[in-house]
């Protein structure tokens, strides 16, 4: 159940991960209704990621990440739809079946005696490194959340590392009609 | 470029197509061409108050008791954020306004210039949906726009902020019928209208043995047609039916069906029904704190079936088993055709016996109070008050506090839109600039604000407004010295501790009323109450009549925080368990 000035009385469902895509009109204000809504109501935004996908129809594609119980997310679903400047809401965990990737640059401090072991190890995660004119060493990686966790916490046990990540894109992988 | 026009001139002439009427609102520096071009025409008649805070409260009165929207008209900074109020209780109760807000000139946001604020962020979460128009082309779409998404669906308040440039600024008006609303902007039910839900509710109606009506405010803001469908299916089922203090005068309070109101301090008989029922038909209602109370123990045996036009009400708080999503009048018109259609017939034998138990329950009398001595009993100052204006077209506004859930309990609604009050924020000092806007909509009506002592004083400067437009709303002071509400709560879970809750040097109200050229009058005893309500009926004029009563009177029924429908309190001496007292006491 969710919150009320009363206890909950139900038995309350598990907590689990969801990725909500949100499509909206891209006009001024419309990023701090979204993350407004979830602030003012007490939901957590585990990543947030948003950018303008069509040029012609000025729609941008928000990604979030957040995490509650189904009660929860079914709940964020309904108020984001009541935002004048919302499309549609998609919740890609119920859907079942979607693709997400996410992009991590990763500044990596180089020494010679970790040298060989970060090369391994970035060629092992297919690591790109990024050629910098400062000749840094920045590696990018992209994919899977849990993949990009994992090779932080390996090159982690390597060496200092500074790390910014994108927060994670998803897109429903279910057969459409290909009309357009 | 011919068909030019100013900013400022777009804005009244979208206002016109519109069909406004009046404006209530407060000039200021940043909406000076606005005031310069209103004042040049004669079609929209402006009201002028005296606190921006005012003006947003009549125009909530102005479009409940006309079903029309509501329309403020303020300037930047200050202007602005004396509305927050106004349209944040305009968002809980669902009251359709177009507030316009002055802003600073484009080239001067963001320094933190003279009179700024950032009015479209600080109001975001307080309104439906709010624009900062930058391009004077826009303006007319925004406001038809602003129109149509303050009254579609849900109704709620809508802001438009213009920088000063843009109201000076010239270019063209386009019309209302040319402007296409993208759908997804918008309300719109689904086509089939949930056909198959709409059987299944009523096939489980005609199946209950114990069945009950919850009915909310959304079938006020579904109009007047929706509140006789709703009687009309009441009738045909035979069902009881409870109303929430949103939903007062959709059922008339003299129909043989109503047990009146529900929640904290609703009725015992429709609390104990709510509780043991077997089928609940929520219409327009939204499971409410003060409704339920706590949510383990609502209504733990019933089928619940709830039409709402918002989803997002749908399992907010109370798991329903029958959702319906869409406008209250097309919901049960369909209701009712099916029911006639299939010929159903609920079971009279256990409909009689349901009512037999709540008949029971009715015998306690819940609203009995003391009337003994010569005091007056603010409860008694309420039914004379009905009694004496019950043949008059009269609207009721209240502000916030005991003698609201006074005028909710002893003031009899038989018609909707006549009762005015703020339920969802529980705003103190919104009754009084709520008369004003409902007497505005209907000169010719008797406008009756009943108020408390405390409340009054949130926003006693609209006596000048009132008195300015000859506006004869009567202001009713349920006078007991204290914020009373607050005095019970403290009373009954803090010991008894009155922490800041006696007003001292309180204003002599009959003076007061003078010194704005308003009529004061004031009863101190039962002999005198008649007249005094009387003698303000018949005067053309704003009153104020300082009804002195009881001082420590409480108000019951009462469900405490953290009880149950069936744990009601009916009287000081039945005091509640210490245990669930101190798990209550944290609770609003």
């Amino acid at each position: 159940m969710n919150k009320s000035v009363y206890d909950s009385p139900d038995q309350v469902s598990e907590i689990k991960r969801h990725i909500l895509t949100v499509l909206v009109d891209n006009e001024p204000g419309v990023l701090a209704r979204v993350i407004g809504m979830f602030s003012g109501r007490g939901y957590n935004i585990d990543s947030l990621n948003v950018a303008e996908v069509s040029n012609d129809e000025n729609i941008s594609r928000i990604t979030i990440v957040t995490h509650g119980t189904s009660e929860v997310v079914s709940q964020i679903e309904k108020q984001l739809l009541r935002i004048v400047p919302v499309h549609s809401v998609t919740n890609l965990d119920q859907e079942g079946s979607s693709v997400e990737a996410e992009v991590a640059l990763v500044y990596i401090y180089i020494s010679d005696t970790n040298k060989k072991k970060v090369y391994q190890l970035c060629d092992l995660y297919r690591a790109r490194k990024i050629e910098n004119e400062n000749n840094t060493t920045i590696f990018e990686i992209a994919g899977a959340s849990e993949r990009v966790n994992r090779f932080i916490k390996e090159i982690n046990e390597i060496t200092k590392v500074e790390i910014v990540r994108s927060g994670p894109v998803a897109i429903s992988s279910i057969q459409k009609n290909e009309e357009e | 470029m011919n068909n030019e026009i100013t900013g400022a001139e777009i804005v009244l002439k979208s206002l016109a197509e519109q069909g406004v009427e009046v404006v209530f609102g407060y000039p200021g520096g940043a909406v000076l061409p606005i005031y310069d071009t209103l004042f040049k025409q004669n079609s929209i008649k402006h009201v002028l108050v005296r606190q921006e805070g005012g003006a947003i409260h009549a125009a909530e009165g102005y479009a409940r008791s006309t079903g029309k929207t509501g329309v403020v008209l303020v300037t930047s900074g200050p202007g602005a954020t004396n509305v927050v109020t106004g349209l944040t209780d305009a968002m809980m109760d669902s009251v359709p306004i177009v507030c316009i807000t002055g802003q600073v000139p484009q080239h001067l946001i963001g320094s933190d210039a003279f009179q700024e604020c950032d009015t479209t962020g600080i109001t975001r979460p307080c309104t439906k949906h709010n624009y900062l128009v930058k391009d004077v082309n826009k303006l007319s779409s925004v406001f038809h726009e602003a129109f149509t998404i303050a009254q579609n669906g849900r109704p709620g308040p809508v802001l438009i902020d213009i920088p000063k440039d843009v109201q000076f600024a010239s270019g063209t008006y386009e019309e209302k019928n040319k402007i296409v609303i993208p759908s997804h902007r918008l309300f719109e039910p689904s086509p089939d209208f949930e056909k198959n839900k709409i059987d299944e509710a009523v096939d489980l109606i005609s199946k209950a043995k114990k069945p009950i009506f919850y009915i909310g405010g959304g079938c006020i803001n579904s109009g007047p047609q929706a509140s006789k469908l709703v009687r009309e299916f009441i009738n045909i089922v035979g069902s009881p039916v409870t109303m929430t203090l949103m939903g007062l005068g959709v059922v008339a309070s003299s129909d043989k069906n109503s047990l009146g109101m529900l929640g904290m301090h609703g009725m015992y008989e429709a609390n104990m029904a709510m509780h043991q029922c077997d089928v609940m038909i929520n219409i327009g209602a939204r499971f409410d704190d003060r409704v339920t109370g706590r949510l383990d123990a609502f209504s733990p045996n019933s089928k619940k079936i709830h039409i709402d036009i918002d989803e997002s009400n749908i399992n907010k708080t109370i798991n329903v088993d029958v959702p319906i999503i869409g406008d209250v009048k097309q919901v049960v018109e369909k209701m009712i055709s099916v029911w006639k259609e299939k010929k159903y017939k609920i079971n009279t034998d256990s409909l009689n016996l349901w009512w037999d138990k709540i008949n029971k329950w009715k015998e306690i009398d819940c609203l009995n109070y003391n009337s003994e001595g010569k005091q007056i009993k603010p409860q008694y100052a309420v039914q004379r008050l009905y009694e004496l204006t019950k043949n008059t077209k009269t609207f009721i506004t209240t502000e916030v506090g005991q003698h609201q859930m006074w005028a909710a309990q002893f003031y009899k609604f038989d018609e909707p839109n006549r009762w005015l009050t703020s339920g969802g924020l529980g705003t103190m000092g919104y009754g009084f600039p709520a008369a004003i806007g409902a007497q505005v909509g209907h000169p010719d009506a008797l406008v009756v604000d009943i108020a408390g002592d405390a409340s009054i004083l949130m926003n006693i400067q609209e006596m000048s407004t009132a008195v300015q437009y000859r506006l004869p709303v009567k202001i009713f002071i349920l006078n007991n010295e204290y914020m009373g509400m607050v005095r019970q709560w403290q009373e009954l879970l803090h010991g008894g501790r009155y922490s800041e809750s006696y007003t001292d040097s309180l204003p002599d109200f009959v003076k007061l009323a003078e010194s704005y050229k308003a009529v004061g009058l004031r009863a101190k005893t039962t002999d005198e109450l008649d007249d005094v309500i009387t003698q303000m009926i018949e005067t053309k004029n704003t009153v104020i009549a300082d009804i002195w009563v009881t001082k420590e009177e409480n108000c019951f029924p009462m469900i405490q925080s953290g009880s149950a429908h069936n744990e009601m309190m009916l009287s000081k001496d039945q005091k509640q368990d210490k245990k669930s007292a101190e798990k209550g006491k944290i609770l609003v």
